[in-house]
């Protein structure tokens, strides 16, 4: 008996039935993502699009493609983490005094962590990745990255990642110890089930994938601009997309130590983080956040790439203070190391530690403020045009403002100490990642949709979706500063009615409530843009009057973005071609290509078996997928054709078909 | 193809193997921080014996020096292999490839081999904070050491069969350059673990 049960231990790990879903709320979770997958794939093979799927989107290694794909797993986890917050948000207006809810206290913690875990890894880097893909080679004039096979390998990871923590819905569960999982509490002794693991080898396998693109897209500025386009003449964006992948650089290996560390604490027994053994669990939440506070800036310096670009276009004037920016984004990248302590002043490191942390809080929040002057003097006297990107740039500085005075009001150790882990905290962070990030977001893909699609978004539902989220918004946090200040602390799943907090909980979800609700008009945002599309086709290629080098290409973008690569001696070098009308010359030459490569979505499969077998303890399953990408790498080796050529006359056969068809949607719409 | 398409091409070859090598370095330069993490954590858990042997215990110097000057010789060698691709002498490129694969499976042999020693006498990486630590710092560059033999093989194998070309040179450069990164890690091991670590302080 013993014997079958080791064998069925060493086959099948911690695997069994009593690992699916307990309660009905999980139930229905699980039965959401498995219904959701079975509508996906049906819907696919009855369209009969497999091969299509296979052949455009799965193996390509395009990266405007690659960024679609990014955004559209972004933005189904948006769906997912919203609708976890929708749960936290209920349950806390609902368990008060004696009643308890809906949600059990362990549940509600793996909510949480949930939560905190997609929006940050799957939501914001997943929108930051796209976003990056789609218009960074375009506006170096690039037609591709540094290492294009890489930078599918890098998706095929973050997804794996992604379907890790959906997957813990399905089968286990997840982390209960919050988003970045502090020991002792994470260790095996007190959280024995899979839920640490699931949350340590999703994040691991996307991790890796993060720093991949980090490195990939820092060779990719470097190496690949535009004849010209020296670093100083360089579209902002692509200068906050250096800072931030520079952080990736330095950051995310610490990331992949502190994980790798923890996972060895919980499967062969070594003492890094535990209570006993000789193990520090300080040392942990030390090295966590010299990963997290740069990752702060990794998220938000692309998002103020996003702000400059969209200022300066909707306010038709170049950006203010070019150099400073510059400097700004410099300074933030270097200061983002010399502050990770504010996380935890309340560690006890001692006055002069905490003063030192304390002052370069306070110093970071300098160069943040020049960037948010650069731009108000941008708009200063410009001919301004309140389309929705420009809208969003609004309700960022507003929100963006407020969360970040909060910020440097904790930057004070004395101050922190009253209110750390409150809610007054979780309010500031949420309007620095949502007002800071998640708008830039938004507003990058309406900005950029043409560019990529062909045809605008819907500008009257775009502007509901912004009422909706922005008002819905601040109904939603700045109740949570009150709370904060009345001692309500952040994961809280019941509270005593004396504490009167139960109002300000209620105005809270309803918040929850507004945001989704513009959630769903996004949704109908898309669908009706999608099905107006023949009526909303960007014919020009130039939208919004556009100022850098992606708008001087035709809207869709062809998959060889550019038919000749440009020469740039001008920092808005497209607005300096269409007033010396140059713009619309077409010349021609040789382009060469990397061709469609399977290998990656094979190394993101066998990192999902890799990451599977971690988390349930089947050893010969991760050992075997383990080699198994070794040998892909390998075969990967091997080729030495990566790439195809297209000669110049292919180029303008396509260039003339493009502008035929173009010239007959022209005429059919007059 | 005309001689001016020609150049054109060679130069984005040359741009594109410039890429990669640069690329290379920034992926050292992340590796080089992963390493920084682990030797942090040596360095706080390092007194953390919890009633366990310390460093000064357990470290058998004249070993270790072995192992360092198989692992330094084996640079060199790696250095001669840079050299004979340079003249384009492939017999000489797998001859001194050769060599750099033995020192490195010397070193990774007598690597584990004091791991084993360590194990038996029951000092494991359960043992304490600070042996958690030592297993891991040392047994993450003997890691690197195993990929980079398993790379060596593959490599010497395409030298081989494909003779040296521009794809295979620019790939013996970034397998040179890994193994001098190592090369200079395994310094700093020696130097901060070992040498710091037989200290009785």
């Amino acid at each position: 008996m013993i014997a079958i049960h080791q064998f069925a231990f060493a086959l099948l790990g911690k695997l069994s039935w009593s690992q699916l879903p307990q309660n009905n709320i999980e139930r229905g979770g699980a039965a959401a993502i498995v219904l959701g997958l079975l509508l996906v794939i049906g819907t696919i093979t009855y369209l009969k699009r497999w091969r299509w799927l296979w052949r455009e989107w799965l193996t390509t290694q395009d990266p405007k493609r690659i960024g679609v794909m990014y955004i559209v797993v972004a933005f189904v986890m948006l769906l997912r983490g919203g609708g976890d917050a929708a749960l936290l948000r209920t349950q806390q207006a609902l368990s008060v005094g004696s009643s308890s809810g809906i949600l059990s206290s362990n549940h509600f913690q793996q909510i949480v962590s949930a939560h905190g875990t997609i929006m940050i890894f799957f939501v914001a880097m997943g929108f930051m990745f796209g976003i990056i893909n789609l218009v960074l080679p375009l506006q170096l004039g690039a037609r591709d990255v540094a290492f294009p096979f890489m930078n599918a390998t890098s998706f095929w990871l973050f997804f794996v990642g992604m379907a890790l923590v959906n997957g813990s819905l399905v089968i286990g569960n997840f982390t209960a110890a919050g988003w970045l999982s502090y020991p002792p509490l994470s260790e095996l002794k007190f959280s024995p089930t899979v839920g640490v693991d699931y949350w340590i080898w999703a994040l691991q396998i996307a991790g890796v994938g993060s720093l991949l693109s980090g490195i990939n897209f820092l060779v990719t500025i470097l190496k690949m601009r535009a004849p010209g386009m020296t670093l100083m003449k360089m579209p902002m964006f692509a200068w906050s997309v250096l800072g931030s992948m520079s952080l990736v650089a330095f950051a995310f290996p610490m990331l992949t130590v502190t994980l790798a560390l923890l996972a060895l604490d919980r499967t062969i027994g070594t003492h890094f983080f535990t209570s006993g053994g000789g193990g520090n669990a300080m040392m942990y939440v030390n090295l966590i956040w010299a990963w997290g506070h740069p990752e702060v800036y990794i998220l938000v310096l692309p998002a103020f790439g996003v702000w400059s670009e969209v200022v300066a276009t909707f306010s038709r004037k170049h950006l203010f203070g070019y150099t400073s920016m510059v400097w700004a984004i410099a300074a933030i990248v270097l200061l983002s190391f010399t502050v990770w302590l504010h996380h935890f002043f309340t560690m006890g490191a001692g006055a002069d530690v905490n003063a030192f942390f304390g002052i370069m809080t306070a110093v970071i929040a300098v160069p943040t403020g020049v960037k948010i002057f650069n731009w108000l003097f941008t708009m200063y006297r410009g001919r301004i045009s309140f389309k929705t990107p420009m809208l969003w740039f609004i309700a960022f500085v507003v929100i963006f403002t407020i969360g970040g005075v909060a910020g440097v009001l904790m930057s004070v150790p004395a101050i922190d100490y009253q209110v750390h882990n409150s809610l007054f905290l979780v309010a500031h962070f949420h309007m620095m990642i949502v007002g800071g990030v998640v708008f830039a977001d938004f507003a990058a893909l309406t900005y950029w949709f043409p560019k990529i699609f062909g045809f605008r978004l819907h500008e009257g539902l775009g502007r509901l979706v912004y009422w909706f989220w922005g008002v819905g918004f601040i109904v939603a946090f700045v109740p949570l500063y009150i709370l904060g200040f009345m001692g309500a602390t952040r994961r809280l799943d019941h509270y005593s009615a004396s504490l009167g907090w139960q109002p300000l909980f209620i105005v809270a979800g309803v918040g929850v409530a507004l945001i989704g609700i513009g959630v769903a008009f996004q949704l109908l945002q898309l669908a009706l843009s999608i099905w107006q599309r023949n009526q909303r086709r960007d014919l020009t290629g130039d939208p919004w009057n556009g100022r850098t080098l992606e708008w001087a290409t035709p809207s869709p973008v062809p998959f060889y973005s550019f038919t000749k690569l440009p020469v740039v001696t001008d920092r808005d070098q497209f607005w300096a071609d269409k007033e010396s009308g140059k713009a619309t010359r077409q010349e021609y030459e040789d382009i060469v290509l990397p061709k469609n490569s399977s290998l990656s979505v094979v190394i993101g499969g066998l990192a999902f078996l890799f990451g599977a077998g971690m988390v349930w303890h089947i050893y010969w399953l991760a050992l075997l997928s383990l080699l198994g990408i070794v040998a892909t790498l390998i075969i990967r080796s091997m080729n030495d054709e990566p790439e195809y050529r297209m000669s110049a006359r292919t180029v303008e056969k396509l260039e003339h078909a493009r502008l035929r068809q173009l010239k007959e949607y022209e005429a059919y719409h007059q | 193809m005309s001689e001016t398409a020609q150049m054109i091409e060679q130069r984005r070859e040359h741009e594109a193997a410039e890429k990669t090598v640069f690329g290379f370095w920034v992926y050292l330069m992340t590796d080089c921080v992963l390493f920084a993490g682990l030797f942090a954590v040596f360095s706080v858990l390092r007194h953390n014996t919890y009633g366990g042997p310390n460093g000064h215990q357990l470290f058998d110097l004249p070993y270790t020096l072995g192992e360092t000057f198989a692992l330094l010789t084996s640079s060199f060698t790696c250095g001669l292999a840079m050299l004979a691709a340079q003249r384009r002498s492939k017999r000489a490129v797998l001859f001194w490839l050769g060599v750099t694969f033995l020192l490195g499976l010397t070193f990774l042999g007598m690597e584990l081999n004091e791991f084993h020693g360590l194990i038996r006498a029951g000092d494991s990486w359960r043992r304490s904070g600070f042996l958690s630590s030592f297993f891991v710092l040392v047994g993450t560059h003997g890691l690197h050491i195993t990929f980079g033999l398993l790379w060596m093989a593959v490599l010497g194998v395409y030298t081989w069969k494909k003779g040296l070309t521009d794809s295979i040179r620019k790939r013996l450069t970034l397998l040179s350059l890994f193994w001098h990164f190592l090369d200079v890690i395994w310094i700093f091991i020696f130097t901060i673990v070992y040498l710091y670590g037989s200290l009785n302080v």
